[in-house]
């Protein structure tokens, strides 16, 4: 006789307190769920598991953006418990795993709030936002040719660095997110770090910086007021410090350029 | 004009906030080393003397306006943004963020409007009385400038006598404290200056400015309520 050694995976038994929202002009509200989940599941798994659960008995499943599902591509916008993308530094919602938290916590779910970001269903918000501040100016104008050979372009290390620190922003929205100003300096910050700081992107340095500007005002961000939230949030750990870069070359570019 | 979209720019209009505070920063340097002569066991000669000097230099005049325009500018901008923040915010979340940014960095506009109905307190009790005519100062011969000069000495003791006043002072002086703790650096961020050399410092000189200055302020009326 052979005996079966059951395991339950889904050992865990959560609430979860989620924002129902049908359309954008539709107010919202908190439903509560509960959810059993395994602990090796990531944050989405889980949500997918309750998705299924809720298909099942002929609900609506939960609306929420996702992609890549490893931590690069910055679709998977919500806040958890208070803050975006959960409670781990450095680590996107896909990334964050069900083992951070325990059987029997009740764990409320969020999307990112700003005025920059509107609620399109659920958890899922409209970031084009994002996309027209790079449209304003985070690209370089001019075909720069194939990758150059390693040191044909010679660039410090230190600037490269910081270039690259910079390019390591994926637009998640996580900043504007946590900012209790709704601020999107962090992110514009980042994209013309990055692009400024090397020579390809050095050319067009000051009228970007502007534009950027210009159109991240535009879109109704709220003004940085150094709470230093962002960089405490940011899955990429950005520093603030490209914040205060992008103050000053801003207020260069004003006795720089022409317009 | 180029000038005029750069200062109304969100960069521009914390530019403001930053030139402003920064100025406010000196000019609170400034008057505590001229307060501690209130300190000083000579019966209000030198205060005195120094009180006259600074209503009546007119270059010092003209910095007390710049000073006065400066304190509404900074009060007036940073309420317009307190404004304009909380609508690019929206909706606040069920749960609160308990990310690292400090209680003050997240309230400097209410620190700011307690500063502000401060100073209004402030300036109605001395600098109103000083500019009024005779009957609200009585005045007293100052031996340096052998001439009459307002008493403001005797007034402030009389003032930092009542105990209300002194309690007023120091609640005043700590929301003064909570708001340069994140002003200070906050500034220095906003001009653009941070790197791991000296951001460090600024926010260490920031701390020690931010409890230095106002427990200065703090020792006069604690020390003419208790010892006087």
């Amino acid at each position: 006789m052979s005996t079966t050694n059951y395991i339950d995976m889904n050992d865990m038994k959560l609430q979860l307190k989620i924002w129902r929202q049908k359309s954008a002009d539709q107010k919202g509200y908190f439903e509560t769920y509960t959810v059993h989940a395994s602990e090796h599941m990531s944050f989405l798994e889980m949500l997918d598991v309750l998705n299924e659960q809720l298909i099942q008995e002929r609900k609506e499943p939960v609306v929420f953006e996702h992609d890549c599902r490893e931590g690069i591509c910055g679709a998977c916008s919500m806040v958890i418990n208070g803050q975006p993308h959960g409670p781990n530094g450095g680590t996107t919602t896909c990334q964050l795993h069900m083992r951070s938290f325990r059987s029997g916590d009740t764990i409320t779910i969020e999307p990112f709030r700003a005025k920059g970001f509107p609620i399109l269903k659920d958890l899922a918000v409209d970031r084009s936002s994002f996309d027209r501040i790079i449209q304003s100016g985070g690209y370089i104008s001019v075909n720069t040719g194939q990758a150059p050979d390693g040191n044909s372009l010679p660039i410090e290390k230190g600037v490269a660095s910081k270039a690259f620190d910079a390019a390591a922003c994926i637009g998640c929205g996580a900043c504007v997110a946590a900012c209790p100003n709704g601020s999107a300096m962090l992110f514009t910050s980042a994209k013309v770090s990055h692009l400024g700081l090397l020579p390809q992107g050095e050319v067009e340095h000051a009228n970007r910086v502007q534009s950027m500007v210009a159109q991240m005002d535009k879109e109704g961000f709220g003004m940085c007021s150094n709470t230093g939230a962002c960089e405490a949030e940011c899955p990429k750990e950005i520093s603030i410090e490209n914040i205060a870069r992008l103050n000053r070359n801003y207020m260069a570019s004003m006795f720089s350029t022409d317009k | 004009m180029w000038i005029t979209n750069f200062l109304t720019s969100s960069i521009g209009r914390k530019l403001i906030m930053s030139l402003t505070g920064l100025f406010l920063i000196l000019f609170l340097t400034v008057h505590l080393a001229g307060n501690l002569q209130l300190l000083w066991n000579d019966g209000g000669e030198s205060f005195n003397s120094y009180a006259y000097m600074m209503t009546h230099n007119p270059l010092i005049k003209l910095i007390a306006y710049g000073n006065y325009f400066f304190i509404l500018l900074h009060a007036f901008v940073g309420i317009l943004l307190y404004f304009q923040n909380k609508g690019a915010k929206g909706t606040k979340y069920a749960v609160s963020t308990n990310a690292s940014a400090s209680w003050s960095s997240k309230n400097m506009a209410l620190l700011g409007t307690l500063i502000l109905a401060f100073i209004l307190l402030h300036m109605g009790d001395f600098w109103l009385k000083m500019k009024m005519g005779e009957g609200w100062i009585n005045e007293v011969d100052s031996i340096a400038l052998g001439h009459p000069v307002k008493d403001l000495y005797e007034k402030v003791n009389y003032s930092f006598s009542q105990l209300w006043i002194v309690i007023v002072y120091l609640v005043g002086l700590g929301v003064l404290a909570l708001h340069l703790s994140h002003g200070f650096a906050s500034a220095f961020q906003t001009l653009g200056l941070n790197h791991k050399k000296y951001t460090p410092m600024i926010k260490m000189l920031g701390k020690i400015y931010s409890i230095l200055i106002p427990a200065g302020f703090a020792i006069i009326p604690l020390y003419v309520y208790f010892f006087k």
